[in-house]
């Protein structure tokens, strides 16, 4: 076994013997105890502060998305292996019958059930874009959307690869000057909020896992113009640091896809920010350890003020 | 359409301004850009520039390897059309 996998899984046995991650059997899906989810929910007040001051609206959506969204952002063509789409049973008693025979006899029931008009968000902003589009009010939009659940399928015994974790994202719309603004105060503020709980950060430019030799190009294209910067920090491994906030640059792609416009009536930019919010607290409890209480004070006082 | 393999650089030119108009997304009509017009700069996106890419491929029979995959190989219709001929030579 190499040695970065036994880190991943003494991690993970660790996590669990604290009662913070609760195995299901399935990789990447897990329940999550309290002091875990205390730390997740004071990260969010922390970072809720400055958008807060910044004047964000604050959205919440639940963690779907309408297909068709999907279909418009061009998300089954740079994607389609970490999409999950929400299926269900629109059948007669006939065909109920033949389910739950299939389900007794062991055999594979979901040929029975059609997909939906809803699919599981691949990321918190999805659901947002559709319902912004027309003409922003000048100064564009900022958007807090909290921390929603996100799916990508991804089964992974890495314990920083969940299959369905939350992203605190926030979305800023407008013209291009206004959103690079945003992310520049972002990339800065966001690096200085990651060091002050103690963690040794990283900034890259990045690029997103998109699918087939097309998505390679687009990977390419994304580094080369730099749309995707990435805070790494460690979690398993110094050497093989984890990516555990994101800011991604559309340019125009969402603003025409969705005829977004700004008030000069050009096509609006948009840029989002996402910190993994899971991934930040297992860096802190992999960084100071599995009881938080006993954290240095600096780092406690800035998440139980 | 059958696959061509054409060899003359003007015929070359000819078809990438073809795909160019059908998958570049810049517009209806004939393309208004001259061969070392930048196209990213008169509106094709990256998306955009991926289609293009694989109905190049579909349309010469040929296959861009992963260093061509890059963002300047689909930048003007010289460039395109000078990677096609690299490939047409390499076979």
């Amino acid at each position: 076994m190499s040695d970065l996998k036994k880190e991943r899984n003494a991690f993970f046995d660790e996590l669990v013997e604290n009662g913070l991650f609760i195995p299901t059997g399935v990789a990447g899906f897990y329940g999550r105890g309290g002091a875990f989810e205390d730390v997740v929910r004071q990260f969010g007040l922390l970072v809720g502060q400055y958008s807060e001051s910044d004047g964000a609206e604050r959205i919440f959506f639940p963690p779907l998305v309408q297909k068709t969204t999907l279909e418009r952002a061009g998300y089954m063509e740079t994607m389609p292996h970490l999409c999950g789409v929400v299926h269900s049973f629109s059948g007669d008693e006939g065909e109920h019958k033949k389910l739950l025979s299939a389900i007794k006899e062991g055999e594979d029931w979901s040929g029975f059930l059609e997909a939906t008009d809803l699919a599981l968000t691949p990321a918190a902003c999805y659901p947002l874009y559709p319902t912004a589009s027309g003409t922003l009010k000048e100064g564009g939009r900022l958007v807090d959307l909290d921390a929603g659940y996100v799916f990508r399928r991804e089964p992974s015994e890495d314990p920083a690869r969940l299959q369905m974790f939350r992203q605190r994202e926030m979305v800023r719309m407008g013209p291009p000057e206004l959103v690079q603004e945003w992310r520049g105060v972002w990339m800065e503020r966001g690096e200085s909020v990651l060091r002050s709980l103690g963690l040794d950060v990283v900034v890259e430019v990045a690029s997103d896992p998109f699918f087939g030799r097309g998505g390679r190009m687009l990977s390419a294209s994304q580094k080369q113009q730099e749309l995707k910067f990435e805070m790494q920090v460690p979690i398993v491994s110094r050497e093989h640091p984890t990516a555990v906030t994101s800011f991604n640059y559309h340019t125009s792609h969402f603003g025409e896809t969705f005829g977004i416009l700004s008030n000069d009536g050009e096509y609006a930019h948009t840029a989002c920010l996402g910190f993994g919010v899971e991934r930040i607290a297992l860096a802190l409890f992999r960084r100071h350890g599995m009881q938080p209480t006993r954290w240095p004070s600096s780092v406690r006082t800035l998440l139980w003020p | 359409m059958a696959p061509v393999k054409e060899e003359k650089v003007e015929d070359i030119v000819v078809t990438v301004r073809g795909i160019l108009e059908a998958y570049g997304r810049l517009g209806d009509g004939p393309l208004e850009v001259s061969d070392d017009d930048d196209l990213y700069d008169v509106g094709m996106t990256s998306h955009a520039s991926v289609d293009v890419m694989l109905a190049l491929e579909g349309r010469f029979d040929l296959e861009f390897p992963e260093e061509m995959l890059r963002r300047e190989v689909f930048q003007t219709v010289s460039s395109i059309s000078n990677a096609i001929q690299e490939l047409f030579k390499g076979e």
